[in-house]
């Protein structure tokens, strides 16, 4: 449909220009995708660990191109390079591309110097989605947890990131929070930019 | 007061894959509610092939004196059914909105085993608030 009723016609896909378009995708349709992702990975892989790590890997991908696609359309081809600047583009602009809203929250972790946390209190990817009991702690939001790590990864912040079940008092379901622990490196740098 | 008895949903093979009790009356056993459920399978079977209409799609309602026995069919062949009190109404919508909360939260979850027990937590919780709004909706009338 790109292209119907406008003014300009491009015949060649290069030609076009780099535009928002439809902003949204069918829900069924991903989380269906999404399943046979967790699917396909389950069968390839003989432990809960293993498992989460490659949901990390294909959030990578996604992460990485997610950054140069977002820089070049919200950014006017600029990037962040401050810490507090890619944690807020992360919580804000690539949130809200993916997922359509913004992050519910971003905070500091409390007991160390070096980590973040983006907490959503029902991740869309975890919305059609119950654990088993004897699969633990594991949590499909590691999918998203590999979107950030990739996204800090690619614009030169070397990070750890992990996705974690939170228990919320006086909620049935657990919220889902998005722990970044950033690497040394990155905090020296940062210290030396003042 | 429950005007639902139970809830079971069948596989497209006859297995009972889910059971839910609602009321204190007609509290049953996991051997009598998997006999049931094969049970209701074959009758809805058999009742299409004898039923003199063509195209006929099965028993919708069973009525007794002491119960009526609402049935849903989907396209796959997995049968909702729930036991009430007679005279109830609005169960064809709450079976099609169960069938929805199944398509969503059993369908939808990697984890979930086509044709297998269901054991999802977020179906059991989206399934309870259906039924008690249910009950709201009675009580309100």
């Amino acid at each position: 449909m790109i292209g119907v009723g406008k003014i300009k016609q491009y015949t060649n896909v290069l030609d076009r220009p780099l535009s928002k378009g439809k902003q949204e995708v069918s829900l069924s349709a991903f989380a269906f995708l999404f399943s046979e992702l967790v699917q396909y990975n389950q069968t390839q892989v003989d432990n809960i660990a293993e498992l989460e790590r490659r949901l990390e890997d294909a959030g990578y991908a996604v992460g990485a191109r997610v950054l140069e696609l977002l820089c070049h359309r919200e950014k006017g081809n600029r990037r962040e390079t401050r810490l507090l600047g890619i944690l807020s583009f992360i919580h804000s602009t690539v949130w809200k591309v993916l997922f359509g809203k913004v992050a519910d929250s971003l905070e500091k972790g409390t007991e160390h110097e070096d980590e973040y946390m983006i907490s959503e209190k029902e991740l869309l990817l975890n919305r059609f989605i119950s654990i088993p009991k004897d699969m633990g702690a594991f949590n499909c939001g590691a999918f998203v947890a590999g979107i950030v790590k990739g996204v800090l990864d690619n614009a030169g912040f070397p990070a750890v990131v992990t996705a974690h079940f939170v228990p919320v008092d006086g909620q049935q379901r657990p919220r889902t929070t998005i722990l970044i622990k950033f690497a040394e490196e990155v905090l020296q740098r940062e210290a030396r930019l003042g | 007061m429950a005007a639902i008895y139970s809830l079971y949903i069948i596989n497209k093979s006859g297995g009972l894959i889910f059971y839910k009790d609602y009321g204190s009356a007609g509290r049953m056993d996991t051997n009598d509610s998997l006999r049931l459920a094969s049970l209701w399978h074959s009758m809805h079977a058999i009742s299409q092939q004898l039923s003199p209409v063509s195209g006929c799609s099965g028993i919708e309602l069973l009525q007794a004196d002491t119960f009526d026995l609402h049935c849903f069919q989907s396209l796959t062949g997995t049968k909702f059914f729930v036991v009430c009190e007679p005279g109830t109404l609005h169960m064809e919508s709450l079976l099609k909105h169960i069938y929805e909360l199944y398509t969503d939260y059993v369908l939808k979850n990697p984890f979930y085993e086509m044709e297998m027990p269901i054991r999802c937590e977020l179906f059991d919780i989206n399934l309870a608030q259906a039924v008690q709004k249910d009950r709201v909706a009675l009580l309100g009338r």
